[in-house]
């Protein structure tokens, strides 16, 4: 990107402040999500729900794994 | 990585000394790839060229001389395909720019689309979506690509839901110390005055 010293593009208010535009469009689609009427709001949120596991190697062998999920007993 | 293919195939099949049914039929290969077949048939003539993306790829229907009668429109979220391939008169975009009007015809742009209401006029009817934030790509053959993060009817939205959002963030655009807090604080006001502004007009 561009630094903004010597390019006289004008940047979104989002990217100056550092935030990318990716993150821009999930925190915009999750704002819409949650103004939504009831059976299409759980929807919609179950598309926002997350599962993954981090591991960090050491020595060429995973330690145990970090597990973020939004869905529970996993 | 197309090119080294013939070479290690030509490699494999030498040791294996493999000959290909003759009642195969050779497909007609479209336009696709033919530089790659003819490659191909120089080294290895005896098996059947494999099928590359290319031919499995519909090619992009060409720019007609005059203008044509419909826009062509899919219109394409991370999980569903809203509209595919749908012949229509007119979308009108939410462009960071403003609404945009595309019609058959339009010059080949790629524009941002900020939260807003893309409308899907055809014939007498007309589609309202509301969506979140994504692109749209029109292309010279008037062919239009809108694809976005999210997109829901208007009767979907809940206006106090709405009003109380738009309270929240109005709040805390003036309570932000940093820069990204301002940010997320704007981005809110602005999606939820889109939102607002969709249901009233």
């Amino acid at each position: 990107m561009a630094s903004a010293a010597g390019s006289t593009a004008a940047v979104p208010f989002w990217r100056a402040a550092g935030m990318t535009y990716i993150s821009y469009s999930n925190i915009c689609a999750s704002l819409v999500r949650s103004c939504l009427k009831e059976p299409h709001k759980t929807e919609a949120l179950n598309r926002e729900k997350v599962h993954f596991a981090v591991s960090k190697w050491a020595d060429g062998k995973a330690e145990k794994p970090t597990l973020r999920s939004d869905t529970p007993g996993e | 990585m197309l090119r080294q293919a013939p070479r290690l195939l030509s490699r494999a099949t030498s040791m294996m000394r493999v000959r290909s049914l003759s009642t195969a039929d050779v497909p007609a290969t479209p336009t696709g790839d033919s530089s790659f077949i003819e490659a191909w048939k120089k080294v290895i003539p005896n098996i059947d060229p494999p099928k590359t993306p290319l031919s499995f790829m519909q090619p992009r229907p060409s720019t007609p001389s005059s203008i044509p009668s419909k826009l062509t429109v899919n219109f394409v979220l991370p999980y569903q395909s809203e509209l595919s391939s749908k012949e229509v008169d007119m979308v009108i975009i939410p462009a960071t720019t403003g609404q945009m009007g595309v019609l058959p015809g339009h010059v080949a742009t790629i524009s941002e689309l900020k939260p807003g209401v893309l409308s899907v006029h055809e014939g007498n009817e007309v589609t309202k979506y509301f969506i979140s934030s994504g692109f749209a790509f029109i292309h010279a053959n008037s062919f239009a690509d809108i694809i976005a993060v999210e997109a829901v009817p208007i009767d979907r939205i809940d206006p106090n839901l709405v009003q109380k959002g738009l309270a929240e963030f109005t709040q805390k655009l003036s309570t932000a110390n940093t820069d990204l807090e301002k940010a997320e604080a704007q981005i809110g006001v602005d999606v939820h005055s889109a939102l607002n502004s969709a249901l009233t007009g």
